[in-house]
């Protein structure tokens, strides 16, 4: 044996486990905070934040039945533009998955109606299909023959068929599960609308 | 809950040798009990290789290599990311701190003749790391595309077109342009992160396994293996786990200590670690007014301006010679000093003076390469770099039959 | 040998301490970082006295709100002056890039304008060194913008503070007529040679902040790190103590 005095009696068995563990302790802490800023750091930067910042957009020149794309932090935001027959085919709908907007998730509180918009004629949405991210399209045409008779004007997703009214409400037994998304917007003046902040 | 990690531990070693590896190279690796402060260095630059990595593992993720963006990626990393000014002060001071390390790491070798037979190979493994991390921080001071950095490029680069016949072609293939450029800049990138790391990790691995063979030298320098006990354990050997572990927690813990005051407190250290003008962009039609390299290259680089280019003694490419020469005659210490006693602690008062003469001669060397060159300083840069190739030679003549004291049986303690 | 060493260390400290040019000393100016009043102020003469010409390409406004304790809507009303072609002013989360033509401005300056963000980094005790320049123009009929410095001879800047400063005159040595040993004020300013010389300390303070903005919070972290290193140091001594007990 080497010039050890293991299992001799004269080692403090507990003064050492304690020790060790306090050691454990201290290094496990230095560690958290270690790995802290270098998982901070892969948070979107200044200049995310700022490509991400609200986006000021002007309604005024907006046609009724027309559609704008903006982009807000890279993605499509739709603003529809909506004629007083496209309200009415809202109202009529039956075959949605969502019709009140139950989901919480997909609009802020203020645009949980039928119309999921803060003026019901002016749509803001995500252009992003909640199945897997595709951008649907915009079909206002009533009835074509590629989406069939009961078609009354809504978006169409071309990756795998999911079909939304004019309020982004998903219908039933499509492969979507859930209503378009609505990000926070408000009303600066009459026609000039923030998007990205409430 | 016990029993569950000893199944999982069992079913682990059935079909890879954790256990054995932990046992090898930890638990059953038995160090000399007589470790002094020269040996925690290993383990410290291992922790700065670490550091090294993890931090430019997260720098890569938001630096461009691209000469149009990269200056201004680096203070986006400084401003717009998030604790992106910590990671990269960690790994700019984490460069310096490594030639701390590794230069008082292989000092510590000298001191008590670590590389000597058995050792030669670690010693090798141990210098290559040296010559690999010289390249690691020259390529990697391209990266911040400051004026230092780009001075600095061409100014190495141009060395090679020092080479007779071929040099100008050698050149132009390094920079892969006529000029220190974004392409340039671009294979930089793909060398320092991820060609050199990877040759530097299996370097240290090599490094480690070799020593693991042997075992491992002692301020004393005696052979801890010549007395075992019945169950053929080093009489003086303890296990490295956990009289190592513990002892070399603390060292770390001391180290990062100063460290963090340098990080946190002085990231420029003045001058040495960042230099003012590597925050001016780099600019391809103005030099700066005085370069030098950073402050670990410049005893070799006072040694490549100390030598006078003549024609008829191969022009500006007998600096070059002399400054590959002495980083190169490191790798031959071990057949140098023909001494049969490692540790300066029997040594002769000869061999005491002459490392005395090298270590003054490296670090009055390392002062001038600092400094614009004059007549005087080139002078004297030359009577330092005829001391440090001296030592060398000196080493030879007196490690011959040189008058040691007696080698004691076993290590001194206490 | 100590000797040619310690000869070695102090021209080390004078050849790279003090950058070549010129050999009028620097003023030391003390910047507190943490005086946001002095900062603030710096960063409004900034943008209209300097701002016109050198940008400051790495600091975004809303950043500089956060660190100088201003609300987003004070430095849009206060600090924001630039916009983009289509007249939007520049919005708060931007770099503080200026619109100038490197064309004109090498026509005009002879050479570009640099950024300055950076400026007080770029060279040793650059804080020193803006705060000595700012403060030493003087008339000189023999260069392009009237005026000449001190520190930096043959500057290709005019005056852009006159206004604040005045006109002065440089006094030379009687023996040496390069060496200025001092100034004298032949036209006042709109301010008082103290005042004057506290608009160019807010001004440097400022430049200061922009170089590094993350050095305070460098300063604060630092502080918690090193407490929690001598916890580190002390606990690993103690348990290297303890296993070390058993060696004899």
């Amino acid at each position: 044996m080497s010039e050890l005095s293991f299992g001799t009696g004269e080692v403090d068995k507990d003064r050492r486990r304690v020790l060790t563990a306090g050691a454990t302790v201290v290094g496990t802490i230095g560690a958290t905070a270690v790995a802290a800023p270098f998982l901070l750091s892969m948070q979107p930067s200044e200049k995310a934040k700022t490509a991400g910042a609200p986006v000021e957009v002007d309604l005024s020149k907006l046609e009724p039945g027309r559609k704008i794309t903006i982009e807000w932090r890279g993605k499509p935001v739709w603003i529809v533009h909506r004629t007083p027959e496209m309200l009415k085919t809202l109202d009529a709908q039956k075959e949605l998955a969502d019709p009140d907007s139950a989901n919480v998730e997909q609009q802020p509180e203020y645009a949980q109606n039928v119309y999921r918009s803060i003026k019901p004629e002016y749509l803001v949405m995500l252009g992003v299909c909640t199945h897997l991210g595709c951008s649907p399209t915009f079909r206002p045409d009533v009835a074509p023959t590629d989406l069939g008779a009961d078609w009354k004007g809504g978006f169409f997703c071309p990756c795998h068929g999911s079909r939304f009214d004019l309020s982004g409400r998903v219908y039933k037994g499509a492969p979507a599960p859930d209503n378009m998304q609505v990000p926070p917007h408000h009303y600066v003046d009459e026609s000039i609308l923030l998007i990205g902040a409430a | 809950m016990g029993n569950l990690l000893a199944n999982t531990l069992n079913w682990v070693d059935e079909r890879f040798p954790l256990t054995k590896m932990w046992r090898e190279h930890l638990s059953e690796y038995y160090a000399p009990k007589n470790f002094n402060f020269w040996y925690y260095f290993g383990s410290l630059a291992l922790l700065v290789l670490v550091n090294q990595i993890v931090t430019g593992i997260f720098l890569t993720m938001n630096y461009k290599p691209d000469a149009g963006l990269a200056f201004a990626s680096v203070e986006y990393i400084m401003r717009d990311v998030e604790w992106g000014w910590l990671i990269r002060y960690l790994h700019s001071t984490g460069a310096s701190a490594f030639f701390v390390v590794v230069y008082l790491h292989m000092f510590r070798a000298m001191l008590y003749g670590s590389y000597k037979k058995p050792r030669e190979l670690i010693w090798i493994f141990g210098m290559l790391i040296y010559l690999t991390l010289m390249a690691e921080a020259f390529l990697g001071y391209l990266l911040p595309w400051g004026q230092m950095s780009y001075w600095g490029a061409q100014v190495i680069i141009s060395l090679f077109g020092a080479v007779p016949f071929i040099g100008e072609e050698l050149a132009l293939w390094i920079r892969g342009d006529y000029v220190v450029s974004d392409i340039t800049l671009n294979r930089f990138f793909a060398l320092h992160v991820i060609a050199i790391p990877l040759a530097l990790v299996g370097l240290v691995a090599a490094h480690i396994l070799a020593l693991h063979e042997v075992g491992s030298n002692n301020p004393d320098g005696v052979e801890i293996k010549k007395h075992k006990d019945a169950n053929g354990i080093p009489l003086d050997g303890i296990p490295f786990h956990p009289y190592y572990t513990v002892k070399d927690i603390f060292g770390a813990s001391v180290f990062l200590v100063i460290f963090a005051i340098i990080v946190f407190y002085f990231p420029e250290m003045y001058i040495f670690f960042l230099e003012p003008a590597n925050f001016i962009p780099a600019n391809p039609i103005q030099t700066p007014e005085h370069i030098a390299p950073l402050w670990y290259f410049t005893p070799f680089y006072a040694i490549l301006r100390a030598v006078p280019s003549y024609p008829w003694l191969m022009g500006k490419f007998a600096g070059v010679l002399a400054m590959g020469a002495a980083v190169m005659v490191l790798f031959f210490l071990p057949w140098i000093d023909r001494s049969p006693v490692r540790s300066i602690r029997y040594r002769s008062n000869a061999f005491k003076a002459w490392l005395t003469i090298f270590i003054v001669s490296f670090i009055g060397l390392g002062i001038l390469g600092m400094l614009p060159a004059d007549p005087i300083k080139q002078k004297l840069s030359q009577l330092l770099s005829i001391g440090y190739f001296g030592f060398f030679i000196a080493l030879y003549i007196i490690s011959k039959n040189e008058r040691c004291k007696a080698v004691p049986d076993r290590v001194t303690w206490k | 040998m100590r000797k040619i060493i310690f000869i070695a260390f102090l021209s080390l400290w004078s050849s790279l301490g003090h950058s070549a040019g010129s050999s009028y000393p620097l003023d030391h100016v003390n910047i507190d970082l943490s005086d946001k009043a002095s900062l603030q102020r710096g960063a409004k003469y900034y943008v209209n006295y300097c701002m016109g010409c050198h940008s400051l390409g790495y600091l975004r406004y809303n950043r500089l709100a956060r660190d100088l304790g201003l609300l987003e809507r004070e430095v849009e009303e206060n600090l924001i002056f630039t916009e983009d072609e289509e007249g939007t002013p520049t919005k708060v989360g931007e770099l503080m890039k200026i619109a100038m033509d490197d064309f004109y401005a090498e026509k005009t300056f002879g050479v570009v304008p640099p950024d300055l963000t950076l400026f007080t980094r770029t060279r040793p005790h650059g804080a020193d060194w803006l705060y000595t320049y700012l403060r030493t123009f003087y008339l000189d009929d023999s260069k392009q913008w009237g005026v000449n410095n001190a520190v930096f001879p043959n500057a290709g800047m005019p005056h852009a503070l006159w206004e604040l400063q005045g006109w002065q005159k440089a006094v030379f040595d009687p023996a040496d007529d390069k060496i200025i040993t001092g100034f004298e004020l032949v036209k006042p300013g709109a301010m008082s040679p103290e005042e004057y010389d506290q608009v160019v300390k807010d001004i440097t303070g400022f430049l200061a902040y922009a170089a590094e903005p993350a050095k305070m919070q460098r300063h604060k972290t630092g502080f918690w790190v090193l407490i929690f290193l001598f916890v580190l140091v002390f606990v690993s001594y103690i348990l290297k103590k303890e296993y070390w007990a058993d060696i004899r």
